[in-house]
Order: C-alpha cells, then structure tokens, then sequence
C-alpha cells in the first residue's frame, strides 16, 4: 500500500526524491523491524521536545492571548471587514492554487514525456523563478505596468496616459501564480518522470484511445503530485505578506500587519492570526482528502524503464509558445525590469549606502538560522525515523504544522513572547524565529535520507568494534550528510527572502536585503530598490543551483 | 545489501556535497570578512571617535530624516540605531515593552502619539531652558514632549484634472457623490488619525462617525502611506488626497517639478485644515538619556530647523529661524481652534476607525 502522508513533508514531491511526490514507497528492504518499539534515549527525546515546543511556542502564545481577552478577539474577528478578509484570501488562494497546477501539467508532461525541443533546458526555466522572492516579482510587476512604470513610459508617445489599475485581485493573482508554479511544476514533473509508463501502455492496448489512457491512467497517478504542488502554493499564497501589500490586495496577512501596526490591543493581531492558522489547518485537511488513499505502483514482476517520449508534431509550435510566455512572464520579464530599473538611474547617490552592511545581515541571518535549523532537525529526524512511536511522529508533525504557518503570524508572536526579556531586539532572535518557521524543511530532508541508510550498516560497524558514537560518526553522518546538507540549503534560501518575520523583529538599525527593497519599493522609488532586489536575487541563485543539482541528480 | 546502500547513496549526490560544503563555507567566510572589513571602514569614517550610542525610535519615514540623522552623527559624534516604523507601531511598541524599552527617544509624526504616551506616563520631562525656545502651541503643555517641526493638513489634487476653484474648501464636500471614488486617504497614517481625533474633539464623535462612513461609501481609496497618495495624485489614479503639505514637495523633487499636482489648503476653520507637529519625546525608561537629550536638543537647534525647513519643506517651530521659501507662510494657513494636547485620544479614535471596518 502507498503511505499516506496527512502532512507532506516539506521540500517533498520539490527536492524530494520523486517517490515521496508519486506516492509510491520507496524501496526499504529492511522496513519490517526497523526502529519499532525501541525506547529512545532520554536526551535525544529532551533534545526533540525543545524543538517541538520551539515550534509550538508562537500557536500557544496565539492562544493565551486570545483566551486572555475573549472579548476583544470575539470583538476584532465578529465585524464585516473579517468576513471581507477570509473571502478575499480564500479567493486567492483557490485561484492561483488552481492557475498553478493547471499551468504545471501541461508544462511538465512537455519537458518530461514528449519531444519538445530544448526540454531540459524549459524545465530548468520554469524552476528558476524560485531564485526571485515573490515580492521582487511583484516590485518588478508594479516598475513594469505601474503607474509610470516601464509600460507606460514606451506608450506615452502614442497617446496612452493611463493603463488599466493593475492593482487588487487580477495583479495578485498574477505575480503569486507566476511565484509559486516552480512548485507545482517541480511535483508534476518528477510525477511524470517517475511514472510507469507499462500502465499506459496496458490501457492502450486494451483499447483506450490516448485521451481515456491519460485521464483514467495518468491523471489519477498525477493525483499526489497535484495535491502536494496545490498545497505548497496554496500554504505560499496564504502566508504570502509582500505581494499583497504591495498590490494592495486585502488578504489576511495584510489585515494582521496592519491591526498590528495601527491597533493599540495586540489582542485582535493574534485572534486574527489563529483564523489564518485555522485556514492553514483546513488546506492540509484539503491536500489529504485529494491525494486520496490510492495504491499506485506495480504489483507485478518486472523493472521499470522509461516511456518513449511522445511526438508532438503539429503541436510543437503552440507547446513553445506556451513554455516561452510562461518564462518570459515568470523569468525574463521581472528579471529584465530589475536590469533596466538597475541602469537607469543607477548612480552612486542612488546606490544605498546599506548595501554592503545589509547583504551581510543577510547572509548571516540565513547562515545562522540554517545552522540552528540543522541542530533542530536532527534529533528530530532520528527520532521519527529510528525510534518510530506515537510520540516521536508527533514531535516530527509539530514542526510541519509550525512551517505551515505564516510568517507575519510567527513574527507577531515572537515579538510578544520575548519583548520584555534581555532577547528582545536581538539577532539572536530573528535567527530562532525564522530557524522555527523553516526547520520544517531541514527535518524533511534528513529524514528522506535517514531513511534510506539501512541500521544494519552501524550494526555491521559496531558487530566490527566500533563503539556508537565512532559507528554513527563513521557510518551514518556520511550518508546522512548530503540530505542534511540540501535542508540547510533549503532554510538558508527561504530565510534570505523572508519579509514580515524580519520586518517585525529586525534590531533597531539593522537592515537586510529584502528590508532594503521593501523600504523603496514602498514609495515607489523602483530605481533604489532594483539594485538590492538583483543583489537578493544574485545571492539566492546559489543554495538553489545547488539544490537543483541535487534534484537533477536524484532524478537521473 | 550492500549494493542497495550504495545505489541509495549515489543518488542523493554524493559528489554536490563536498562542492556544496566548500561553496557554503566561502559564503560564510566572505561574509565574515566583508563584515569585518565593513566595519573597520565604519570606524574609520564614522568621523570623531563615537561620544555614545542611543536608539531613537522614528515614526517619520527613513526618507525624509534619515539625512537629518546622519547630519547629527556627524555633528555630535553621537551614533544612532534607528527603528522606523509608522507612528502608531511605535507607541504601542512601547507600550507593551514597558520598562524594558530600549529606545531612548521617540520621534513621532504627530502629536497626538506623544499625547498618548505623556498620559501613559512614559515620558521623562525636557529642560525648561530647551522648551521656552519652542513655540508654546507646539509642545505639551505638561513640558514631556516637543514639537519638533509644523504641517498643515491640505487636499493635494491633480492640475491637469481639476482647476483650484474647483478645489472643495471643507472635508464635508468630499461626501458629495461627484466625489465618488476620486479621493484617497491613508488610515493607518498616524498624521490621518490625528486629523479624526481634531474633528472628534472639535465637531463631536457622532459628526466623525458619520463623516468616515460617508467617505467609505463613496468610495474613497485606502493608501498605507502619504508617499503613495501623492504619486497616484500626480498619475491620474486619483483627483484628491487626504495628506500633509510637505509630501507635494518630496514627491517634486523625486519626480520633476512637472509633476501635475498641488497643494489646497482649506477652510481655517475645518477639521481639515489642522496644522499638528511631529516631535519628540524621552522615555522615562531610557538608557541613554544624555544622548537622547542631546538628540532632541539637536532637533530644536538652528541646524535641525533649518533642515525641516529646507530638506523636508516643513514649518520650524523655533521662532528664529526663517519658514521656508515657497511655502503661504504658517500665520496664514489657518488651523481650527484646538490645543494639541488635545490629541492624545488616539486609541479612541483607532477604536472607531476599527470599528468602521477602516481599519
């Protein structure tokens, strides 16, 4: 049977080996008895329920605090504008989740299963934009069709004053689909990739035109995939703080920064933010129910091979067309508005003279959340892989839930939890706060590796004298290591672009790439902040090369 | 077995590790460097050898006064950590911080969050020396803060879309329908709600009531920021807009004198028309307050006036020095009848705003 996973690991069916977003089990030939019933040892349990109540620390602080003064959140949440709010980001959310996958199918059979020219370098195309931070997207989106943006400049000339409002809905939509279809094209195509194409073929010759094999064969093996690069851009959109703010489209993350900014009574911020958890809560609900208790691997004998890709003929001038628009809207365009923002009123009045100071921050807050992310995750990891109970998947879970929040909502909780300690205002805390949010991500990678390092091997060391710890140091930390590695990577990326937990607990003084770009692109000063943004954008590009490496190399 | 492990091995990029490691490790180690090459460049041009440190918490934009902060390290040798944040933040900020705050000055866009924090309590007194230089309708009257430089509330409006005439003179008008969608405001904007408090305590909460839900339901544009609403002004999103004086000119200077919009000032006696300060004050709880002192003390002198007066277009409130060029001058740009002191009621007004859905 497949497992079922009710939270998908973060990263999985993105860097994950292709199994985890295929649904398929991974081949463990020793999975009967491995870490089953074994009592943990109390320090490595001490050292995992840290990171849960970590993790746990900004929902129970949510919690007391609404609790604290029922009436004030009953009073914050009980007004039209809520409902207002909550249909706004519901509407979001369903649309680009939608527009995502819709986008991604199409896209990923193309590069995976047919003849389109240039397919691998497309696919490396629509994985790029995970290089630009959504509300750098959204910068260059307004800098290109904005109100004096680049657009209007080319068309004044013709007699055009005024383009149509690209602010609200049908803006956020755009820029948010265009950010997070990476994500659901990454999960389709290592579906597509990793799909037996003996079922097809099966179906094919027991009479189903092409169009029924795919939609009663493929499409239901596409299922998890779907769910699973749904949900990341779902959870993306939901948590999303800087494209709405600066689309000025009232989602929920806008909502809480501003009662957080203009209300005396932090109360109503944290009742706001336990509805946005509960929309958070509700979409994995949603995941689990699409993806389905199916089983999708052959049962039979015989080894897998790859399919033939199918030839597109005719279609193979519309299928470029369609790849084409797709990265020059999500790839080319945004990156080329930057450039050309960049040059022209680049001059060293312009250029901030916090460049160098803020890209340090930067790297050292990334650095050190990573580091601490590390230290988190693997406890964790040992624990849900080797010492499997009830326990020790709950510990595991606690921090999946803890990523599936949004930043502004951790960030609001943070800032109360430590505002009246000798903490507060520090680095250090930024560093845990965003450790907490992402370490999600490095305990999935390390568990996906953990878990194909068979025990036996450290038995074999020890059966051979080695003691524990020089088996485990010898041993397990070489295999493990690269998975650990790719987490790591994975939280230092997601903490270079991270915009509201920063904005919120920043030192007086202190200032990071995204700060930079945020400060001017709020009022409209594109020229100042292109150069930071390309800087971000420059600085990010290398976890995600290396990560891209690693997922190509897992795939071939 | 064996060649199980293996092949689980492989594919999980054993080579990319050590590269990754390598590359990881440089980051860092550039960082580093950089970092403390940054800051050996810091020393060394952080002019005279730095007479203390103080955190200064700005509710004014990084724009406009930033420069100014600067011009004080420069001046005193006094270094500063900034937090900028908007106006209301920042008191409720240290409100909840308590006697753990470390700011030592708050730099506010209006009175009426100085107001609030004096009758919190928060605020430790200044010099009588220092306040009997500043115009008595600019600071408390309790002397725990100070005005630090004067704006007039006006209408900015586009000038190739509407004539002045055609201008409305009170804030009532703007509930006209042919107003219908052409105004923006920004009400998380700390110079905004001063302007409600004013019309609260000069025409009743009922009358400000009814005045915000008539703006919501014709249409009005929210903004987060002044900044915001005088570009969309000047681009023909909008026809009017609900902001300070000084913005028409920042936005002039960023974007050519061409720039299609202006100032209308309205009825002396409209809520509207309400000329409020942005100021400072010293939290009780402040651990530098020397440096604080010296901070507000800069603010007042006549090398800060003259900075608002000629970098961020704004009225000094020291008598001695000049009101800038170009601007009415502040004794005929009229202002309804109210002690600034009256202000301090932001949390009443915050709590209408908010429960007219504005919020």
């Amino acid at each position: 049977m497949a497992r079922r996973h009710p939270l998908p690991a973060p990263g999985a069916g993105v860097w994950a080996a292709p199994d985890e977003a295929t649904g398929r089990d991974l081949p463990r030939p020793t999975r009967d008895r491995v870490g089953r019933g074994r009592p943990a040892p109390p320090w490595l349990l001490a050292a995992g329920g840290v990171v849960a109540v970590v993790s746990l620390l900004p929902l129970v602080y949510l919690v007391v605090r609404t609790s604290g003064d029922l009436g004030a959140a009953t009073r914050a949440l009980w007004r039209p504008k809520t409902l207002q709010v909550v249909v706004n980001t519901v509407l979001l959310v369903a649309a680009v989740s939608g527009s995502a996958v819709a986008l991604a199918v199409p896209l990923a059979w193309l590069t995976a299963r047919t003849t389109l020219p240039g397919r691998r370098l497309w696919a490396t195309a629509f994985t790029l934009p995970l290089v630009i931070p959504s509300f750098v997207a959204a910068l260059a989106f307004v800098a290109a069709l904005g109100p004096r943006g680049l657009a209007q400049q080319l068309l004044e000339p013709f007699g055009v004053s005024r383009l149509p409002s690209l602010y609200g809905f049908w803006g956020a939509w755009f820029v948010l689909t265009g950010a997070t279809l990476p994500y659901a094209f990454l999960a389709l195509r290592a579906a597509f990739l990793g799909l037996d194409p003996s079922q097809e073929e099966a179906a094919r010759s027991l009479g189903l035109t092409a169009t029924e094999a795919f939609r009663r064969v493929t499409l239901p093996h596409l299922r998890p995939a779907m769910a699973v690069g749904g949900l990341l851009s779902a959870l993306y959109t939901l948590g999303d703080f800087g494209v709405v703010t600066l689309l000025r489209y009232d989602a929920f993350t806008r909502a809480i920064y501003t009662s957080y900014r203009a209300s005396f009574d932090r109360t109503a911020a944290a009742g706001l933010s336990l509805v946005l958890v509960l929309l958070a809560v509700a979409l994995l609900a949603v995941e689990a129910a699409v993806r389905g208790r199916v089983t999708l691997h052959r049962v039979g004998v015989g080894t897998r091979r790859a399919g033939t890709p199918v030839p597109l003929g005719r279609w193979q001038g519309p299928s470029l067309a369609l790849c084409a628009a797709v990265a020059a809207a999500s790839l080319v365009l945004p990156i080329a508005v930057l450039v050309y923002w960049c040059a022209r009123s680049f001059t060293l009045r312009d250029a901030s003279p916090h460049l160098l100071a803020a890209t340090q921050t930067s790297v050292l807050l990334g650095g050190g959340a990573a580091l601490a992310a590390a230290v988190g995750a693997v406890p964790v990891a040992v624990l849900s892989v080797r010492y499997r109970s009830v326990l020790t998947r709950v510990l595991e879970r606690t921090t999946y839930l803890t990523y599936a929040l949004p930043g502004i909502v951790i960030a609001v909780a943070y800032v109360a939890v430590t505002v009246r300690t000798p903490w507060y205002q520090t680095l250090a805390v930024l560093v845990l706060a965003c450790a907490t949010r992402y370490v999600a991500q490095a305990v999935g990678a390390t568990r996906l590796s953990l878990l194909q390092v068979n025990p036996r091997l450290e038995e074999a060391a020890r059966g051979l004298g080695c003691t524990l710890p020089r088996a485990t140091w010898r041993v397990t930390v070489p295999l493990v290591r690269p998975g650990l590695l790719a987490g790591v990577l994975l939280v230092f990326l997601s903490t270079m672009k991270e915009l509201p937990i920063t904005l919120l607990l920043i030192p007086a003084g202190g200032r990071t790439l995204p700060t930079l770009v945020w400060t001017a692109a709020g009022d409209a000063r594109y020229g100042e902040a292109a150069l930071p943004a390309l800087l971000l954008v420059a600085v990010t590009a290398v976890p995600t090369f290396l990560l891209a490496r690693r997922q190509q190399a897992v795939i071939a | 077995m064996a060649n199980g492990q293996g092949s689980a091995r492989s594919p999980i990029g054993r080579p990319i590790s050590r590269r990754a490691v390598a590359l990881a490790a440089g980051a860092v180690a550039v960082a580093a460097a950089a970092g403390s090459r940054a800051r050996r460049v810091a020393a060394q041009t952080e002019a005279t050898p730095t007479a203390g440190r103080l955190t200064i918490y700005s509710g004014r934009n990084e724009n406009l006064v930033g420069p100014f902060i600067e011009q004080f390290t420069t001046a005193t040798g006094i270094a500063a950590d900034v937090r900028y944040a908007s106006t209301g933040e920042l008191a409720t900020t240290l409100l909840e911080e308590g006697d753990a705050s470390p700011a030592d000055v708050f730099f506010a866009q209006d009175a009426g969050a100085l107001g609030l924090l004096q009758d919190a309590g928060r605020f430790s007194p200044l010099p009588d020396a220092l306040l009997a230089t500043v115009d008595p309708r600019f600071r408390s009257d309790a002397g725990l803060w100070t005005g630090t430089s004067a704006r007039a509330r006006v209408l900015v409006y586009n000038t190739d879309a509407l004539a002045e005439d055609e201008v409305p003179d009170k804030v009532g008008t703007l509930l006209d329908p042919a107003w219908n969608g052409r105004v923006g405001w920004a009400p998380t904007n700390a110079s905004f709600q001063a302007f409600v408090t004013a019309f609260r305590t000069l025409e009743g909460d009922d009358a400000a009531r009814a005045w915000l839900e008539g703006m919501v339901a014709n249409g009005v544009v929210p903004f987060d920021d002044n900044t915001t609403i005088v570009l969309a002004v000047g681009n023909g999103e909008l026809d009017l807009g609900l902001v300070n004086h000084y913005y028409k000119y920042a936005v002039l200077r960023e974007e050519g004198a061409d720039f299609p919009i202006e100032n209308h000032y309205l009825d002396p006696a409209d809520p509207g028309a309400l000329v409020n300060v942005a100021g400072a004050g010293i939290p009780g709880t402040a651990k530098h307050p020397a440096e604080a002192l010296a901070f507000v003390e800069y603010l007042l002198s006549d090398d800060g006036q003259t900075y608002f007066a000629t970098k961020t277009s704004e009225y000094p409130v020291v008598g001695t020095v000049a009101s800038p060029a170009g601007l009415p001058p502040l004794a005929k740009v009229g202002s309804p009848e109210i002690n600034l002191t009256d202000l301090a009621d932001l949390q009443g007004t915050v709590a209408m705003l908010t429960d007219l859905g504005i919020l």
